[in-house]
């Protein structure tokens, strides 16, 4: 184990934890909203592990949408995580197949995007125990924030609208990924269809919305003959 | 807005989610050498998910339509938090404003529904 690249992925998403301690924090609480308790909350956690989806299902289950919906939702959710996988996997590529399955269960959003950063940079650190020190720190606060939000949960009063830090936490994760006119049109169009088609049945609306969006965003690119030539 | 959803139920929907995400993760890490690059059309699509996918989850949360009414308070937070998004592209921050705007304007201002 190199103890000091581990650490140093410890250092860097240290600032990180800002955002993610009120999203795990909410994520425990909207698991009590949906009439749930802490065996749900820890399991979503520790098995998906994926906040945006881990939310949105709560949220499903909570109106008692059919449970393909549910998984539907959360798995459309959770299919960028195909592109980091693409993206990080030539640096995986001298480990072992038991490592993959390890790294592979603790890439989310932030650890892909400060290891890649950092590989990309001239800077010597071993690549796994970075990734990992960055990674598994998120994981253990995730769990503790989830934990604690489950327990809190039913401590909160219902006028402070603590649901409404979810749409805050992706709405400063959507800011990032709108990068240029075809991505805008996809969010633009995704979202109006999600607000109109709100009361659809079968809360197909997130699904529905999503499916619009993206191609709206395919049918953009492809009419303005693509990105920067490739 | 609780479930009436088993144990079982429960559990298994998060066995399938849990397994179909992990596959997500694991799937170009493990299939490098084999595979060295995603399909282009598939990229093509997958570029649009986050943007439409996370303006899907957001929206709906700022402009409610449904039958409890227009809520004016959660329109103006939303707005302002997603001004600060936009500058500061942090997620802390676009928390912080949002809840404050959404509590001042409900608590302190007569607007909020």
């Amino acid at each position: 184990m190199d103890t000091a690249a581990f650490r140093r992925g410890v250092r860097d998403v240290a600032p990180l934890l800002l955002g993610i301690i009120p999203f795990g924090l909410v994520a425990g609480i909207a698991t009590v909203n949906a009439g749930l308790g802490l065996p749900t909350a820890v399991g979503l956690s520790v098995v998906v592990f994926a906040g945006a989806s881990q939310l949105a299902a709560l949220e499903l289950l909570g109106q008692n949408a059919p449970l393909t919906v549910v998984v539907a939702t959360a798995v459309v959710i959770n299919l960028r995580l195909l592109m980091y996988s693409a993206s990080i996997a030539p640096y995986f590529r001298e480990f072992t197949g038991r490592w993959k399955a390890v790294l592979a269960y603790v890439l989310t959003d932030q650890a892909y995007a400060l290891s890649v950063a950092s590989y990309r940079s001239d800077r010597e650190t071993d690549r796994k125990w970075y990734y990992l020190g960055v990674a598994l720190t998120l994981w253990g606060v995730w769990q503790v924030t989830t934990i604690a939000g489950a327990l809190l949960g039913t401590g909160v009063p219902d006028a402070w609208g603590l649901e409404f830090a979810i749409p805050l936490v992706f709405l400063a994760i959507l800011v990032p990924a709108i990068e240029d006119a075809a991505t805008g049109v996809a969010a633009v169009v995704g979202g109006t269809v999600a607000v109109v088609g709100a009361g659809l049945p079968l809360n197909l609306g997130l699904l529905v919305a999503a499916g619009v969006g993206i191609t709206a965003g395919v049918l953009t690119e492809s009419a303005t003959g693509g990105t920067d030539g490739d | 807005m609780a479930t009436n959803y088993g144990p079982v139920e429960i559990a298994g929907v998060i066995a399938v989610i849990g397994v179909l995400t992990y596959a997500c993760r694991l799937s170009f890490i493990a299939l490098f050498g084999r595979l060295d690059e995603i399909p282009p059309v598939v990229e093509q699509v997958l570029r649009f998910v986050p943007a439409a996918v996370l303006a899907a989850l957001v929206l709906p949360s700022f402009v409610t339509l449904d039958a409890s009414g227009f809520a004016a308070d959660k329109f103006i937070a939303g707005a302002l938090a997603a001004g600060v998004a936009w500058k500061t592209e942090d997620v802390f921050a676009t928390m912080v404003t949002g809840m404050g705007v959404l509590w001042v304007v409900r608590f302190l201002l007569p607007v909020g529904v």
